[in-house]
């Protein structure tokens, strides 16, 4: 698994990389995970679906990272680009997710 | 006795002062080095006058690193789409009913697939406040990507996060309209270029039946704003596999009630 980072002038850069079935290994990147997470980063995992598509999944803590993931990209956190004009009430057009609440929100210390 | 020790102490120390003396005048002069560097770095050096060493290659190796991010992360039709037109098309949880475009560092446009009718623009950002390089704006394959990501993962919370607009804010919405258009003909060109059988757009349908597929739990938890429809839309759903038909329904289906809320405060 690796853990990469995007980071503005670079690229995404390998934070670090490791087999999670390796007990020490997995504790460099479960540390690795929170720092990042701590710093305020995101942290998404792309995956692939059965039927090939292509999706992504936010994670919270590195418990949620599933354990054949190959990859988790960490970005910054989303913020608002020029001020609103108070309409922000009338916005959000998705139905609501029950099944994740605010799961694109992760608290920074929200870990493991 | 005295005197002996004294000997033997003035006599050590002597033995110990040229033992250690190379390596004590080495390290004197690392240290005398550092300094002078130090002082220079002061005086001329970027950080005394503010500048980063510039690297004019800097930003196109990480927008060629952010490219082969973003290409190894979405389907082979969303590359092919932000190759070829520079941006990406998202459809929204609820299928084909509404969708976003995700340009680089401009807000998401809403939209509506079947009219073409602009719903809102999302101002969205990813700043890095460590500003590595000067700047705090990520690549913009790594933008796009972010906002592909966040959307695909958790489309509720990322519009949250957003600045609504109405369209026409940031970005002109002739260009969107142009945008579309294109969108339309590439689609239509990709299409009769890709074998049927194993085309990206196949895997777009079956995308879009998917999310309609995926979406009807979550609408019925939501239902309290609007149960009837969706009970209404999900016997409507297809076969499973039947891509085309999921597509047709899902633009048959009644206008999403929050693009529609959209539309009305538009």
């Amino acid at each position: 698994m690796k853990l990469l980072r995007m980071k503005p002038g670079h690229g995404e850069i390998v934070l670090v990389e490791g087999d999670v079935d390796v007990a020490e290994e997995e504790r460099e990147l479960i540390e690795a995970f929170r720092r990042e997470l701590d710093a305020g980063m995101w942290a998404a995992v792309p995956i692939q679906t059965t039927d090939g598509r292509r999706e992504a999944e936010m994670v919270q803590s590195f418990a949620e990272v599933p354990r054949d993931a190959e990859r988790v990209i960490f970005f910054p956190r989303a913020a608002g680009g020029a001020p609103s004009m108070g309409l922000s009430d009338t916005a959000p057009p998705a139905p609501a997710r029950p099944d994740t609440a605010h799961a694109g929100t992760p608290s920074a210390t929200a870990l493991l | 006795m005295l005197l002996g020790l004294a000997t033997a102490a003035l006599v050590l120390t002597a033995l110990v002062w040229v033992l250690a003396w190379p390596s004590l005048r080495a390290g004197c002069t690392r240290a005398r080095a550092r300094v002078r560097t130090w002082r220079a770095e002061l005086t001329h050096g970027p950080h005394a006058t503010g500048e980063l060493d510039y690297d004019p290659g800097r930003e196109r190796r990480a927008e060629q690193r952010a490219r082969a991010l973003l290409r190894s992360c979405v389907n082979e039709h969303e590359w092919a789409m932000y190759r070829d037109l520079g941006f990406l098309r998202v459809f929204g949880r609820s299928g084909a009913r509404y969708a976003y475009l995700i340009y680089p560092h401009k807000p998401i446009v809403a939209y509506v697939p079947r009219t073409g009718a602009l719903l809102s623009e999302y101002c969205v950002a990813f700043p890095d406040h460590s500003r590595p390089y000067g700047s705090a704006r990520l690549p913009d394959s790594d933008d796009v990507l972010a906002k592909w990501m966040a959307l695909r993962a958790d489309e509720r919370g990322l519009i949250a996060d957003a600045n609504m607009h109405l369209p026409g804010r940031q970005v002109d919405p002739q260009r969107v309209r142009r945008d579309l258009a294109r969108l339309v003909a590439w689609e239509r060109e990709h299409d009769e270029s890709m074998p049927r059988a194993t085309s990206a757009r196949t895997t777009r349908k079956d995308d879009i039946a998917h999310d309609r597929a995926e979406d009807m739990p979550h609408a019925v938890g939501a239902g309290t704003r609007g149960g009837s429809n969706v009970h209404g839309e999900r016997e409507e759903m297809p076969q499973a596999g039947n891509a085309q038909h999921a597509r047709h329904a899902g633009r048959a289906a009644g206008q999403d009630r929050l693009a529609a809320d959209n539309v009305r405060a538009a």
